[in-house]
């Protein structure tokens, strides 16, 4: 930790002196360790740790990006990345300035779960297997634990040097329950930034779980078509990410003009009573962070108020380019990646319905709750749901096998009628985007109610 | 070094086998159609795999500072590890795979920016309304593995890939297109990528309404990797028939699906880029027969796992930053000798997928897709009318496979992991707005 903090600061010293219109360097050391089941047997067991660093620099438009393990001949690494950018560029660089920072945040290393003997993680994890394989029908089930914490310097040629650390913690279990040759599935996904009691507590859920993939093998297929759903905040946090996050990220939008134009500020995306935000400063989730990995500040951002397009999320660059205040939102997986624009903690704002008001004079509807999976395709998106059942006349109904939605967010976001009052923010699984996968993030939003949601029958 | 680790590991340890990747990769890349970042990346690392009393324990790192720890962070993990009913194997007689050109290393940067821009060029001059990204990369990758079994084997890999998308906008509505080539020897050339997803742009044209219902549908090679793929290769690997979580289970030698159909998984196809001559565990590489007309004739397998079975290492240890497990090198689908048009030609009403989203994300193992088409043609009456949207396509695989009108003659690799031609199934389930 030491080497790489007195190279960031010997480096930040001689940044200034290279000819590039901007550069900055990235030094990250983790350690990580992860153990699995499948079936009642352990899997795997590992223990991992990782050094690295990478250069980015921009001259004239045009970026080089060097990354490395090996830390002998950075300066050589620097020419190189100036020497590449160089080659790319041909217009005037256009980047956002924020102001320099020296932030150094306490290495909390020794109070993470990394440094956990594996045998209290190992014992917890006994329970939880146990527990699926206590219910009948069950055929396997998998279960994975992870944890690391990393720990990052950032140095930039405008002379800010910021040391950052996170710890993440992930887990997932999934029960496999099979009958007369048919196989259902049902799982959880439980994360944390380091908070090691978030996974020590999920009893009941796993027991929920495990009963759920059992019953789903009686469990009716839906008939495909349109149908008024109501998702729990779960869901609805991963719709929110999928169907309208990513197509808030400026660097799918700045150098596109139809795209300018379709994304243009104040315009009307969904009814008067929905609110989106994305807000990295919220304490303790894993999208959170104070400074972005190009040294920029996090700010709380609406992204939709009151149903208009408010804002985006930027880096420095597509900030710049589009003349918009800068967001901090650019982020990278690890220091293999140069930052791209990436979400933080995304979520709809709570509103003043309740379940019971949502459900009432649903005459056949879909509930859907817990996220399975979810993507997008900036117009389009599906995403999947964990667990699903009729509604019939303003009652939840019988189970339905799992079920994959589907729609057009710029029909979708307005067929939005009702929003609750319950926000819950969920720190399940990652984002992927670009070739990096997973990054932390978190999603939520209150129950939310859809009309006329395209649902895949089977 | 590597040895150094060895004969420490080999101190506490009755096994020890040291796996080592390096690789060089300069990719780059072009955003609203000119070059926008070169990149350069270097990287090392190192993974320690013990067999201490019986049980395996694992400790990688890429800082060769802790390389001297990997031995210590190895035992502590082995003190819970999975019992090991295998022996790392003795260097086996491998194969003979081409996959290292030297030419490789010497594509210059200006030739790579100059298919680049062709790539782009070639594209505008289809549709000048797009707004194109390209990708390029050349790559060398040195794999390396040592054991207490007196293994001590190595290759070099060479790789050089090209990727082109589209993006076109007119108001709300959004179409990507894109394809891409890759191999262990240079491409020397765009026009074919550039023809591709000249392909892609001609169908979508423009856009026509389909019903709801059961109809025909037929699956590009693309369409077969995004749908039918994932849920197959799971059912295949022998991790999960192991475990009985694979509905393939106890059928080997079964007839499961149409006698058309014919999957081999083979990693020693020359210049292919997932080729190689041994697996990340030391076994051999060999072209294992998965299905043949229709009946399952074998699991994959690496050592843990066949162990376990009772079975065989196919040779498919794989390693994705972690231990390694039973994964799929290349898969290869027979093509048959229907032409594509052929096939289009014979559909009164029908479906064409090229790009499905969020296949993978139902009940995978129980064989099911259902996800949005992302990008699909209306076939009517024998001619290829449009695009389709907002269309969902749902069914399950182990339904499809049994009955297959006709497989294309259209073989292509994809990203060298698949090689597969169009699929013609006789009814597929459609739900569109």
């Amino acid at each position: 930790m030491t080497e790489l903090r007195n190279i960031a600061h010997e480096l930040s010293q001689q940044l200034y002196h290279y000819r590039a219109d901007y550069l900055e360097i990235h030094l990250e050391e983790s350690s990580g360790s992860y153990i699995s089941y499948r079936g009642q047997n352990l899997d795997t067991a590992g223990r991992s740790s990782d050094l690295g660093g990478n250069i980015r620099a921009l001259v004239n438009g045009g970026w080089g990006f060097v990354s490395f393990n090996s830390l002998d001949d950075i300066q050589k690494r620097i020419d190189q990345a100036i020497h590449q950018a160089a080659l790319a560029g041909s217009a005037q660089s256009q980047f956002a300035s924020a102001p320099s920072v020296t932030y150094a945040q306490p290495d909390e290393l020794s109070q993470s779960s990394v440094e956990r003997p594996l045998e209290d993680k190992k014992r917890v994890l006994d329970e939880y297997k146990d527990l699926i394989w206590q219910t009948k029908g069950i055929k396997t089930s998998f279960i994975r634990f992870s944890d690391g914490y990393r720990r990052r310097f950032y140095v930039n040629s405008r002379g800010s040097v910021i040391e950052q650390s996170r710890a993440d913690i992930n887990f997932n279990a999934t029960a496999i329950a099979s009958a007369d040759g048919e196989l259902q599935q049902s799982n959880i996904s439980v994360g944390s930034r380091g908070d090691y009691n978030a996974i020590t507590r999920l009893h009941s859920q796993i027991k929920d779980m495990t009963e759920h993939a059992v019953k789903l093998l009686t469990a009716p297929k839906v008939k495909g078509g349109e149908y008024t759903v109501i998702l729990d905040p779960i869901l609805a946090g991963v719709f929110v990410h999928e169907a309208f996050g990513h197509l808030s990220e400026a660097d799918h939008i700045y150098e596109n003009p139809q795209m300018r134009e379709v994304m243009v500020l104040g315009k009307k995306f969904g009814p008067k009573i929905l609110n989106i935000v994305d807000n990295p400063t919220m304490p303790d989730l894993r999208g959170s962070y104070k400074y972005d990995d190009e040294g920029v500040a996090a700010t709380k951002n609406y992204l939709i108020r009151e149903g208009k397009l408010s804002g985006r999320l930027h880096s420095r660059e597509t900030a710049a380019k589009m003349n918009e205040p800068l967001s901090g939102n650019a982020r990278a997986i690890s220091y293999r990646y140069a930052p791209i624009v990436r979400m933080s903690n995304t979520y709809i704002e709570p509103g003043t319905s309740t379940l019971e008001e949502m459900l009432d004079g649903v005459k056949e509807g879909i509930y859907v709750k817990n996220w399975y999976g979810g993507t997008t395709s900036m117009e389009m998106f599906t995403f999947s749901s964990g667990e699903a059942y009729m509604i019939r006349d303003g009652k939840i109904a019988e189970a339905l096998r799992l079920v994959v939605l589907s729609g057009n967010v710029f029909d979708t976001l307005h067929n939005i009628d009702m929003i609750g009052n319950d926000l819950d923010m969920n720190q399940g699984g990652g984002c992927g985007k670009g070739g990096q996968s997973p990054l932390p993030v978190s999603n939520g939003s209150p129950h939310i109610r859809i009309q006329k949601c395209l649902v895949g029958g089977a | 070094m590597l040895e150094k680790i060895i004969e420490q590991a080999k101190k506490v340890a009755e096994q020890a086998e040291c796996f080592m990747v390096e690789s060089e990769s300069a990719p780059i890349h072009f955003e609203a159609n000119h070059l926008k970042n070169i990149e350069s990346k270097q990287s090392l690392s190192l993974a320690l795999r013990i067999i201490k009393d019986g049980k395996i324990g694992y400790a990688a790192s890429s800082n060769p500072a802790n390389w001297p720890k990997l031995a210590d962070m190895a035992l502590e993990t082995a003190a819970y590890g999975q019992t090991a009913r295998f022996q790392f194997p003795a260097t086996q007689t491998c194969p003979e795979v081409k996959i290292f050109d030297p030419e490789v290393e010497t594509v210059s940067l200006e030739e790579m920016v100059k298919l680049g821009k062709d790539m782009i060029t070639g594209l505008l001059e289809i549709n000048p309304e797009l707004v194109c990204s390209a990708s390029l990369a050349k790559s060398t990758f040195r794999i390396r593995l040592l054991n207490t079994s007196g293994a001590d084997i190595s290759y070099k890999k060479s790789h050089f890939s090209m990727g082109l998308e589209g993006t076109l906008v007119r108001g709300t509505d959004m179409l990507f297109v894109g394809d891409g080539l890759s191999s262990c020897r240079p491409i020397r050339s765009g026009s074919e990528v550039v023809n591709l997803v000249g392909k892609q742009l001609e169908r979508a044209s423009r856009n026509v309404n389909l019903q709801s219902g059961e109809m025909p549908v037929i699956f590009t090679p693309h369409g077969v990797g995004s749908t039918i793929i994932p849920a197959l290769s799971a059912a295949l690997n022998g991790k999960l028939v192991q475990e009985k979580a694979s509905p393939l289970a106890g059928k080997l030698g079964e007839q499961m699906f149409d006698p058309a159909f014919s999957l081999v998984d083979d990693p020693t196809q020359s210049f292919s880029p997932n080729s190689r001559p041994f697996d990340d565990e030391g076994t051999a590489s060999q072209i294992t027969p998965m299905v043949e007309s229709g009946v399952i004739k074998n699991f994959i397998y690496d050592l843990r796992t066949a162990a376990l079975a009772k079975a065989k290492s196919t040779g498919n240890a794989e390693r994705h930053g972690g231990q390694p497990a039973p994964g799929f090198s290349a898969l290869m689908i027979k093509p048959g000798t229907v032409s594509f048009e052929e096939m289009v030609s014979g559909i009164k009403e029908g479906l064409i997928v090229e790009f499905m989203m969020g296949a993978e994300q139902g009940n995978v193992l129980g064989g099911d897709f259902s996800g949005n088409v992302l990008l699909g043609y209306k076939i009517e009456n024998g001619q290829i009318a449009g695009r389709v949207k907002d269309t969902m396509l749902s069914g399950n695989i182990y339904n499809a496979l049994k009955t297959i009108n006709a497989i294309g003659s259209d073989g292509r690799w994809l990203d060298g992991e698949l090689f597969s031609p169009s699929i013609y199934f006789p009814k597929l389930s459609v739900a569109a707005k």
